[in-house]
C-alpha cells in the first residue's frame, strides 16, 4: 500500500517536474528567438517544411470535411425547410471550430511528429552536442526557428482548410444537390462576423500552433537519444498535442462564444 | 571482481618522474577532478596535463570515463569537485558567453562524425565560419576547399553526409572541427568502426593536423595499436581513475597488469572475461535442483 502510494507520488512529482522543465524550455525559446527573427531565412525554411509540405493533407482533408458538412447539413436543414442556410452552417462550423481544430490535429500528426523526430535524431546522432561544442546554441539555431515556423504556419493552414471546406460544401450543396447559389453565398456573407467568427478562429489556430510547436520541439529535445526514445517522443508529441488542442479548444470556445 | 591492487594503487607514471613530467607549457590542466553521476562516481581524483603542441591519448575500456573527461574539458558537464583549466581559464566557472568564447578555440571530432545531415559537406564545414565570422562568401569558399583538401576530400564538397562512407564522414567531421583553426582538438573514439585504410588515414591526419595547426590534441580511444603510433603521451583510465601514464613506448613495455592486458588485447586479466556473477557450479546446481 505504502509502496503503491509512493509510486503514485513519484509519478505525479515527475510529471510536475517535467511540466516545469517544459515551461522553462518555452521561456528559453522565447529568449533565444532573436536569431529566428534576425536570420529570417532559418524560419522561412521551417515554414516551408512544416507549412508548405503539409498543404496536400490540409487541402484534401478540408475539401472532404466541407463536402461531408454539405451533405449532413442539407439532410438536417431540409427537415426544417431551411436549406438556404446551408452556406451559413458550413462556414460557421468551419471558421469557428473545424478549421482550427482539425487543421491543428492534422498539423500535429504531419508536422509536429516530423519536428520531434528530426530534433530527436539530431540529439541521438550528437548533432546538437556538436553544435554546442562549436559555440552555437541549439535552442537558438535549431529549436526556435522550428517553433516559429510552426506558429506562423498553423493559422495559414487553418485558413486554407476552412476555405477549402467552404468550397467543398459549395460543390456538394450547390452543384450536386441544387441549393440556390445566391442564398448559399449571401446568407454566409450576412451571418459570418469578421471579429466574432473569423478573428476568433484565427486566434484559436494561433494558440494551437503554439501548443503543437512547443510540444513537438520539447519532446524532440528531451527525447532519449536512442531509436526507441525518438519513437516514443514522436508518439508523445501526437498524443499530448492532440489532447492539449482539444482541451484548449474547449477553454477558448467557452471564453469566445459563450453568451453570443 | 575488482582488482584491489589496480584500484588502490596510485597512477603509475611509467616515465619514472613524479607528477606530470612534460615540461612544455600546458594548455589543459586537470587537477583533483571528481565527477559523480546519480551518486555513482564516474571519475575520481583525475590529474592530467595536456602540453601545447602535443597529442595525448586517454585510453581505457568502454565506460571507464574517457568521454566524460572530454565533456568536462569542453564544459558540457560540470565537475563535482576539482578543476579543469583550459588556456588558464577554469572551465566550470565561465558564464555562457565565456564558455562559448572558449569553445570557439576548440574543435571536437565526435565518435560517428555528428555531421549535420540536412547540410552538404560544404555547408557543414562552412557552418562555423558563417556562424562566428563576417567573412565574405568567396573567402569562406576558399577556406572550405582548403580544409577539405587537407583531409583529401576536396572533390566531395557537394555530397550529402548520407552519401559518404564511414571513413569519409570522419574526415569531413575532422575538416569541420579544424574550420576555425582551434588551439585544442578533442577526438572521441576517432578510430571506431573504420576499415584499416581509413584508420591509418585518420590516424595520420590527427598527427599532421596537430603539428600543422600548432594545436594540442586529446584522443580518447581504445584502439591501442593505431593510437600508440601517433601520440606523445598516454593516460590509462580504469573505473574512473588514472592507473598508468607515460609515453607510447612505456605503455608497450609496461608490466602493469591492466595496461599489459589492454595493450596486448588479452581476453582475461584485471579486466575479467566474465561479468561478475555467482560461482558457476553453485548456479548450475541450483538450476539442476529446480529442474529435477
Amino acid at each position: 500500500m505504502v509502496r503503491a502510494l509512493r509510486g503514485l507520488g513519484q509519478r505525479v512529482t515527475s510529471r510536475i517536474w517535467r511540466l516545469g522543465y517544459a515551461s522553462r524550455f518555452f521561456l528559453a525559446i522565447l529568449m533565444y528567438s532573436g536569431t529566428s527573427l534576425r536570420r529570417l531565412h532559418l524560419t522561412i525554411r521551417e515554414i516551408y517544411f512544416t507549412g508548405v509540405l503539409s498543404l496536400i493533407i490540409i487541402l484534401v482533408s478540408g475539401l472532404f470535411v466541407g463536402m461531408v458538412l454539405g451533405l449532413q447539413g442539407y439532410d438536417t436543414l431540409q427537415r426544417y425547410g431551411s436549406t438556404e442556410a446551408l452556406g451559413v452552417l458550413v462556414s460557421l462550423s468551419l471558421v469557428r471550430e473545424l478549421g482550427p481544430v482539425v487543421a491543428a490535429l492534422l498539423f500535429a500528426s504531419r508536422a509536429g511528429s516530423a519536428i520531434t523526430a528530426e530534433i530527436g535524431m539530431m540529439k541521438a546522432t550528437e548533432q546538437l552536442s556538436a553544435m554546442e561544442m562549436m559555440a552555437v546554441d541549439p535552442i537558438s539555431r535549431v529549436v526556435a526557428p522550428r517553433f516559429w515556423g510552426g506558429v506562423i504556419s498553423m493559422p495559414l493552414l487553418a485558413a486554407l482548410f476552412s476555405a477549402m471546406g467552404i468550397f467543398g460544401g459549395y460543390l456538394v450543396g450547390v452543384q450536386l444537390i441544387g441549393v440556390d447559389e445566391g442564398s448559399f453565398w449571401s446568407q454566409m456573407q450576412a451571418s459570418v462576423d469578421f471579429r466574432q467568427d473569423i478573428l476568433n478562429g484565427v486566434i484559436k489556430s494561433f494558440v494551437f500552433g503554439i501548443i503543437v510547436s512547443w510540444v513537438a520541439v520539447f519532446e524532440g529535445y528531451d527525447a532519449e537519444p536512442t531509436a526507441e526514445g525518438v519513437s516514443g517522443a514522436t508518439t508523445r508529441t501526437v498524443v499530448t498535442s492532440s489532447l492539449a488542442i482539444l482541451a484548449a479548444d474547449f477553454i477558448l470556445t467557452a471564453f469566445m462564444f459563450t453568451g453570443t | 571482481m575488482d582488482d584491489p591492487i589496480l584500484l588502490e594503487s596510485p597512477a603509475v607514471n611509467l616515465t619514472g618522474v613524479p607528477g606530470v613530467n612534460m615540461s612544455q607549457e600546458s594548455l589543459v590542466e586537470i587537477r583533483d577532478l571528481n565527477f559523480t553521476y546519480d551518486s555513482r562516481p564516474v571519475l575520481t581524483g583525475i590529474n592530467m596535463t595536456i602540453p601545447r603542441g602535443k597529442v595525448v591519448a586517454v585510453m581505457g575500456i568502454s565506460g571507464c570515463g574517457k568521454t566524460t573527461t572530454l565533456r568536462l574539458i569542453g564544459g558540457q558537464l560540470k565537475p563535482t569537485s576539482g578543476t579543469v583549466r583550459v588556456g588558464g581559464q577554469v572551465v566550470h566557472e565561465l558564464d555562457a558567453d565565456g564558455l562559448y568564447a572558449l569553445r570557439r578555440r576548440m574543435g571536437m571530432l565526435f565518435q560517428f562524425g555528428a555531421l549535420f545531415t540536412d547540410m552538404s559537406v560544404y555547408d557543414n564545414i562552412a557552418f562555423q565560419m558563417r556562424e562566428h565570422t563576417d567573412l565574405p562568401e568567396a573567402l569562406i569558399h576558399d577556406l572550405v576547399l582548403m580544409k577539405l583538401h587537407a583531409v583529401g576530400l576536396r572533390g566531395a564538397h557537394r555530397l550529402m553526409p548520407a552519401e559518404l562512407s564511414g571513413g569519409m564522414a570522419r574526415r569531413v567531421a575532422l575538416a569541420r572541427a579544424i574550420a576555425l583553426d582551434p588551439m585544442l582538438m578533442m577526438y572521441d573514439e576517432p578510430f571506431a568502426g573504420l576499415d584499416p585504410i581509413s584508420l591509418a588515414i585518420v590516424g595520420e591526419l590527427i598527427r599532421k593536423l596537430n603539428d600543422a595547426l600548432g594545436a594540442s590534441s586529446i584522443v580518447v580511444t581504445h584502439d591501442v595499436q593505431e593510437s600508440l603510433k601517433i601520440v606523445d603521451y598516454v593516460y590509462f583510465v580504469s573505473e574512473g581513475k588514472i592507473v598508468a601514464e607515460g609515453t607510447a613506448e612505456d605503455m608497450k613495455n609496461s608490466k602493469v597488469p591492466y595496461v599489459h592486458q589492454f595493450v596486448w588485447g588479452e581476453s582475461d586479466g584485471p579486466v575479467p572475461f566474465q561479468y561478475p556473477s555467482r560461482p558457476y557450479g553453485e548456479e548450475l546446481m541450483e538450476s539442476g535442483v529446480r529442474g529435477g
